[in-house]
């Protein structure tokens, strides 16, 4: 008997013809836990998922307008909206260093992208975004790779990240002034998914974006957990 | 002749191993010998901050090449933040050794998978790869307060009689057990046996499973020692340094203390989660100094092991069976009212309880204790409806439910204490600890299992708390009998017996 990684409640398994004879996969959530995350729905921008009237939210149209058409990142798919609940989860995994809370994503994380990405022509790179030294060294883990370990076996380390700013205590005029911060190891001739857990204003991911074209690489997906 | 060299061996190698392992447990940590003294250290006010506990790494507040200087004099000295024994695994923080509560993370730094514990989570992660420091220099010299209670109000006799044992017990450094009815005055009979502890020099901690209790205690004790450093400590405190020679603290902050309070006060021993939860009691014992300490404990529902002991005479105890203001306890009276929960399931009011509410005595508050959350919101809306349609409240405002998630549930306690809101609906956190001066109180279903002895105990202590009011009234609404109901009714009537035998002696 498995308990509820948020709430520490007893899962209770229905029994049902698809389990009778395969085992299903181990849940981590409990159905009430669950219910609570809410899934990206359809009224999206269609390239960064914001929940949008428009078929482009007014930031992409910005990015857009900054890179001259030429937006390094061609598309940003992500699992969840950000609501005061997946805000807590991720607290508590990536602040307060809960390991385990990650599991809670890895099915819908796994099913969502063979979904959406099982139609590209060759096999991308899974790469996920890195922590600066100092950042690794006090929080023992990476949350990005471990979302990228769900996905493939092979995660690429393409990147070095160099100063290791919070993003997430910066405001939005801050995180766009704010510079490069990694270095790129190698050139890039595949098609590339970059990972990580959320995206909020996409400074980021268009950081390593912008590297990884001007390296060669086709095209840059970035593939996040929420949108913040 | 061989064969028997050969067992021989086997046999030592054998009990060696056994030995090794045996001294290994036995081999605590923390009785190393004190490090050198340096008495310039005891009179700076930063070691107030480290001193008496169990800390992370990321807890303790300074440059790492002054960490490492004092680690080399081993001032701060580390422990294994995870003990492994044989089969078994415990958090030293917390104490944790369920399994279920352990799990494996992969370390990038040492490039392993280490073990951290998920029950302490919230107060920092305690990793294997990480120890836990404990401050080992010179001791902090806590200051020797003159006069240090500035409490003006006088006692009671039955009051008084406690307070002297109390302060016996904390000069003596002794345990004792307070059995006091509800609305006694617990508080102000520590209020004598505190002002000694703080003349001596002593640190002392009062110690309560409710954060809501902390916060009303925090205000109460600050201004009956004006000039003592009062500070209360729960999840959301706001300071959560831990500096002060008098700390109000849940019992959960307790993990972090390691032989650091002379005195311990334990409130509301028998409450949710400390009578069930092993790893607070351990952690409580092990906040008090380890070899002499004072530790008053104290409850107005003992639980079976309590009485157990007071029988037995296994721990010292004192009990004040009366109020301070001398009337007796209300007995609740009972209301049997069929398919109750089905009724408010259907949107409608009980008949028994649409009937109280119109003759009900107009200058007292509700306060109406529900047993489940799901029960809570459907009820609410009920009586929302039922009490605007009698007009006996005018505005939606005057009424409200709290629970332990809600995020304004201490501004509608407040609202409450302020009789801005007329009924009050509530889960069992309002069941103990918080004085509303006018009340009555009314318990739907308490034939729920939620409502055990102590929780009804203490549902009916909260009625007829002040000495303007002392007649409350208490109802419970009833589907089927319970124990827990007949035991409530029988302790009740049992402590107003021996309060009138008292009174007939004279001793009160």
């Amino acid at each position: 008997m498995r308990n509820c990684v948020w709430c520490h409640e007893e899962i209770h398994a229905a029994l049902h013809w698809k389990n009778v004879f395969v085992p299903e996969q181990k849940q981590c959530l409990c159905d009430s836990c669950e219910n609570n995350l809410k899934k990206t729905g359809h009224e999206i921008c269609v390239t960064c998922s914001k929940t949008s009237l428009t078929k482009q939210c007014f930031d992409c149209e910005r990015w857009q307008k900054k890179y001259k058409n030429q937006d390094p990142l061609v598309k940003n798919i992500s699992v969840f909206e950000y609501n005061h609940f997946i805000k807590e989860i991720v607290t508590k995994w990536k602040y307060r260093g809960d390991y385990e809370m990650g599991f809670a994503f890895q099915s819908v994380f796994k099913q969502t992208f063979q979904t959406n990405f099982k139609k590209m022509s060759s096999s991308p790179d899974i790469v996920p975004i890195p922590l600066s030294a100092e950042r690794i060294q006090h929080r023992a883990f990476n949350q990005a790779e471990m979302l990228a370990g769900f996905l493939t076996r092979d995660i690429k380390q393409y990147f070095i990240r160099t100063q290791g700013e919070k993003q997430s205590k910066r405001n939005r005029k801050e995180r766009l002034a704010s510079a490069n911060p990694f270095i790129l190891r190698q050139t890039v001739n595949n098609p590339v998914v970059l990972v990580d857990d959320i995206y909020t204003t996409g400074r980021t991911l268009r950081h390593a974006a912008e590297l990884l074209r001007k390296a060669g690489c086709p095209y840059v997906y970035a593939y996040t957990l929420i949108r913040g | 002749m061989n064969k028997l060299n050969w067992i021989k061996a086997i046999y030592n190698q054998f009990f060696q191993l056994f030995r090794k392992g045996k001294e290994e447990i036995s081999r605590s940590p923390f009785s190393d010998p004190p490090a050198p003294s340096a008495m310039h250290l005891s009179t700076e006010t930063w070691i107030k901050q480290y001193e008496g506990k169990l800390l992370l790494r990321q807890e303790i507040d300074l440059p790492e090449s002054i960490f490492q200087h004092y680690t080399k004099l081993q001032y701060f000295h580390a422990v294994p933040s995870i003990m492994k024994k044989f089969f078994s695994i415990q958090c030293r923080r917390c104490f944790n050794q369920d399994k279920a509560h352990f799990s494996v993370l992969p370390c990038k730094r040492c490039q392993k998978s280490h073990l951290y514990c998920r029950h302490c989570i919230e107060m920092g992660r305690v990793l294997d790869c990480e120890p836990l420091y404990e401050w080992k220099g010179p001791a902090y010299v806590w200051p020797e307060h003159k006069t240090p209670c500035s409490w003006q109000g006088h006692l009671t006799n039955a009051q008084k009689k406690a307070a002297q044992k109390i302060a016996l017990a904390i000069e003596k450094q002794r345990k004792l057990l307070v059995w006091a009815v509800t609305g006694s005055g617990k508080t102000e009979m520590l209020f004598s046996g505190i002002e000694q502890a703080l003349q001596a020099g002593k640190r002392i901690c009062i110690a309560s499973p409710r954060a809501d209790v902390v916060r009303e205690l925090v205000p109460r004790v600050q201004a009956a020692f004006l000039n003592v450093s009062v500070q209360g400590l729960h999840a959301n405190s706001r300071d959560k340094t831990g500096t002060a020679q008098l700390i109000i603290a849940t019992t959960h902050q307790l993990y972090r203390y390691y032989n650091a309070f002379d005195v311990l006060i334990i409130d509301e021993i028998d409450a949710f989660p400390y009578h069930a939860d092993d790893t607070l009691k351990k952690a409580a014992d092990r906040a008090g100094r380890t070899h002499h300490r004072a530790v008053i404990y104290l409850t107005a529902t003992p639980r079976d092991k309590q009485k157990w002991q007071m029988f037995n005479k296994t721990l010292p105890y004192t009990f004040v069976p009366t109020r301070y203001h001398g009337a007796p306890l209300v007995i609740p009276q009972w209301k049997m009212q069929p398919s109750l929960v089905k009724k408010i399931s259907k949107d409608m009011v009980p008949p028994f309880m649409s009937q109280w509410f119109l003759n009900r005595p107009p200058h007292r508050q509700v306060l109406l204790f529900i047993p489940t959350l799901s029960l809570l919101s459907i009820s609410f809306s009920v009586f929302k409806a039922f009490l605007l349609k009698e007009k006996i409240i005018t505005s939606a405002d005057q009424i409200a439910q709290v629970h332990a998630q809600d995020a304004s549930r201490e501004e509608k306690i407040e609202a409450f204490r302020r009789r801005e809101i007329t009924v009050l609906l509530t889960t069992t956190i309002l069941e103990r600890g918080v004085t509303f001066p006018s009340i009555d109180v009314l318990v739907l279903d308490s034939s729920h299992p939620v409502f055990d002895e102590a929780a009804l105990t203490q549902i009916a202590g909260r009625a007829g708390r002040s000495a303007s009011d002392p007649k409350g009234q208490v109802l419970f609404f009833y589907q089927t009998k319970t124990k827990a109901m007949v035991r409530t009714n029988q302790s009740i009537r049992e402590m107003n017996r021996l309060q009138k035998l008292l009174l007939q002696k004279g001793e009160l």
